[in-house]
């Protein structure tokens, strides 16, 4: 049986509080008044000396007329300046007030899909009958443990942060007596409304955590059963949750993502999402893997499976470029206006992150995890892991970020103490659930052959 | 390998083979070669052979087809004739790459995949109406055969072998290929 060390339990609860201070830091700081937003403006405007006239702003806020922020197109020339005007900075206004909840929503989306990437491996694992992977079932099964509550923090979230995050959640832009009034958002309430939205999360939610939870069971009843009863009603039930869980993931990235951006569309955006939960699922379980390892506690492990979890964080993070690919260059190639300005603000205000993302989860691990030898160097992989997870955080940043403080943001307090936040609760959760079984599966038909995987 | 004379031990079981060659490597003989129907698993290992170093030279190839697609499309499409073909960009490279990386891919994977595989022959001397080098042909079906150098030591050898489980040990004139 492992235990949880003090220091790492420490550790975890530091995070947290840390994570915590922060986040109430980053809420405070960021309730400006419109008074504070057009002060914050004016001295902004001192520094960068262009584009002060009140006509620039009044572009501006049309350029930002598709995303986020309860506001109808307006920008006609006909307006009054000193509309255009009072209207940008309610515009910046909201994004200042948004920053906070994405921040908090994205690193706890991030912490959830590496749980809900982690289940749908073991399920895959245990569907596709592996024989190496059985000695990191319990690693697995305590990872998944975060699943309830993060998935149940992010739908909380959603639901809290309301239109901050989700501007279709604004009652204002279905109501067609509203200056609010958006036609294109009004015609999709039929899917995007909030008691769907939260009905939806919740049947999600709950499937999820009911493979998981009877998955669970009927690994822990298998260590002591005379027969395999318990192995082939697993093997049945993943079967069964991977057919749920690939309907059911894409919904939950069509609401949980794709509708902060309530104008823009993407067909492979389920995929897309999966890729990048997925990976992210097998790096942390390589990290939690190498970890106890070096505390000695997995003695059965060796460098035959870090050679194949390497290989699977090397193939799904090119599988991920390729989806990340795809989805860029047909919306690039076809240019049509209406899809197109996704890319065009993420490309315009967020250069760096959009391109350092593709860098750290593609070129980078391409290179570190191509050569075998390197695959079953524990540091080696845990300096691509590292990598890869800080990539994919930022590939979530730039789903979520640019619909809801578009060019305000930052990688600051905010944003830090969430992850701070999430990364305390998670390894909390995690290894509680894994002192509560031994780390090494029993009557797993094939843990024998997993104890001796030879690559 | 001027030895003018070899022993062929031929075994009829892998497992049996590998013992032996394990056995044969102790008593510090060349094995010169061995002939299988099909691949032993860990048999190079227990031959001692070097590791191939294919994929490093796959890996080289797939560069060198990365930079002829990069230099190709360059210049027909950026220097030589930049037309406008339904409004991409063709001012510079990194404008219109989306567009290029298909071609790119396809042509690293041919590169590294043709090149390795005409390396692959190249280096095991394999080509069209070649003359198979099949001591016994046997081997290509159910038997395994293993050649050793001979230095004047037959008879110790032949006993040598005849305790790993050769199903016959023949010392046979080896002929110049």
């Amino acid at each position: 049986m492992y235990t949880f060390s003090n220091k790492l339990k420490t550790f975890s609860i530091v995070l947290m509080v840390l994570g915590l201070l922060g986040v109430g830091y980053g809420f405070i700081t960021s309730h400006k008044s419109f008074e504070e937003v057009e002060h914050l403006l004016e001295v902004e405007e001192a520094h960068h000396g262009g584009h002060g006239d009140v006509a620039g702003h009044a572009t501006a806020t049309a350029g930002h007329a598709t995303d986020s922020h309860g506001e109808k197109a307006h920008g006609d020339a006909g307006h009054q300046g000193e509309d255009a005007h009072k209207e940008h900075v309610e515009h910046v206004m909201h994004q200042i007030h948004n920053r906070p909840w994405s921040a908090l929503y994205v690193a706890a989306f991030f912490f959830m899909m590496i749980a809900l990437g982690i289940l749908a491996f073991y399920a895959i694992q245990i569907a596709s009958q592996a024989g190496w992977s059985p000695v990191l079932f319990r690693v697995m099964e305590g990872m998944t443990a975060y699943l309830l509550p993060g998935a149940l923090i992010v739908l909380a979230i959603a639901i809290f942060a309301g239109d901050h995050l989700f501007v279709w959640m604004n009652p204002d832009m279905v109501n067609p007596e509203s200056e609010h009034f958006d036609k294109l958002v009004a015609g999709k309430s039929g899917w995007l409304n909030k008691t769907g939205f939260i009905i939806r999360g919740l049947i999600f939610i709950a499937g999820w955590s009911l493979y998981r939870h009877f998955s669970r069971k009927f690994s822990i009843a298998q260590d002591t059963a005379e027969d395999k009863s318990n192995f082939k009603k697993s093997f049945r039930i993943a079967a069964g949750f991977l057919v749920f869980f690939i309907y059911t993931e894409s919904m939950m990235s069509w609401d949980w993502i794709m509708s902060v951006d309530p104008h823009w569309f993407s067909t492979l955006f389920g995929w897309y999402v999966f890729a990048s939960m997925f990976v992210s699922g097998i790096t942390v379980l390589s990290l939690i893997t190498l970890y106890l390892k070096s505390k000695g506690q997995l003695e059965f492990v060796n460098e035959n499976h870090l050679h194949d979890v390497a290989k699977y964080m090397f193939a799904f993070s090119i599988f991920w470029t390729y989806l990340w690919f795809s989805q860029f260059m047909l919306i690039w190639y076809s240019n049509i206006p209406e899809e197109v300005t996704y890319f065009v603000t993420r490309f315009s205000d967020y250069k760096l992150p959009f391109l350092g993302m593709v860098v750290m989860n593609f070129v980078f691990p391409i290179l570190m995890l191509m050569n075998a030898d390197y695959k079953r160097i524990p540091w080696f992989v845990v300096m691509a892991g590292l990598v890869i997870l800080a990539g994919h955080y930022i590939d979530i940043f730039n789903m979520i970020m640019p619909a809801t403080v578009g060019d305000r943001w930052f990688i600051g307090i905010p944003e830090i103490s969430s992850i701070l936040l999430f990364a305390g609760l998670f390894i909390f959760i995690v290894f509680t659930a894994l002192t509560k079984a031994p780390l090494l599966v029993k009557g797993y038909p094939f843990r024998k052959e997993s104890e001796e995987f030879h690559y | 390998m001027e030895a003018s004379k070899v022993i062929h031990a031929i075994y009829t079981d892998d497992d049996v083979l590998m013992s032996a060659v394990k056995k044969v490597k102790a008593e510090k003989h060349h094995i010169e070669e061995i002939y299988t129907p099909f691949p032993v698993h860990g048999l190079d290992k227990a031959m001692g052979l070097a590791p191939t170093r294919i994929a490093i030279t796959a890996f080289m190839y797939g560069l060198v087809g990365l930079t002829v697609a990069i230099t190709m499309m360059n210049f027909i499409m950026i220097e030589d004739w930049p037309q406008n073909i339904g409004g991409k960009p063709s001012f510079s490279y990194l404008e219109n790459m989306p567009a290029f990386v298909p071609i790119m891919f396809e042509l690293t994977v041919f590169f590294a995949a043709h090149l390795m595989v005409i390396t692959f022959y190249l280096r095991s001397r394999m080509w069209p109406f070649k003359e198979a080098e099949n001591p016994d042909p046997r081997t290509t079906d159910d038997h395994f055969l293993m050649e050793i150098a001979v230095h004047g030591n037959e008879k110790e050898l032949e006993s040598l072998l005849a305790e790993t489980g050769a199903v016959e040990v023949n010392l046979v004139d080896k002929e110049a290929h």
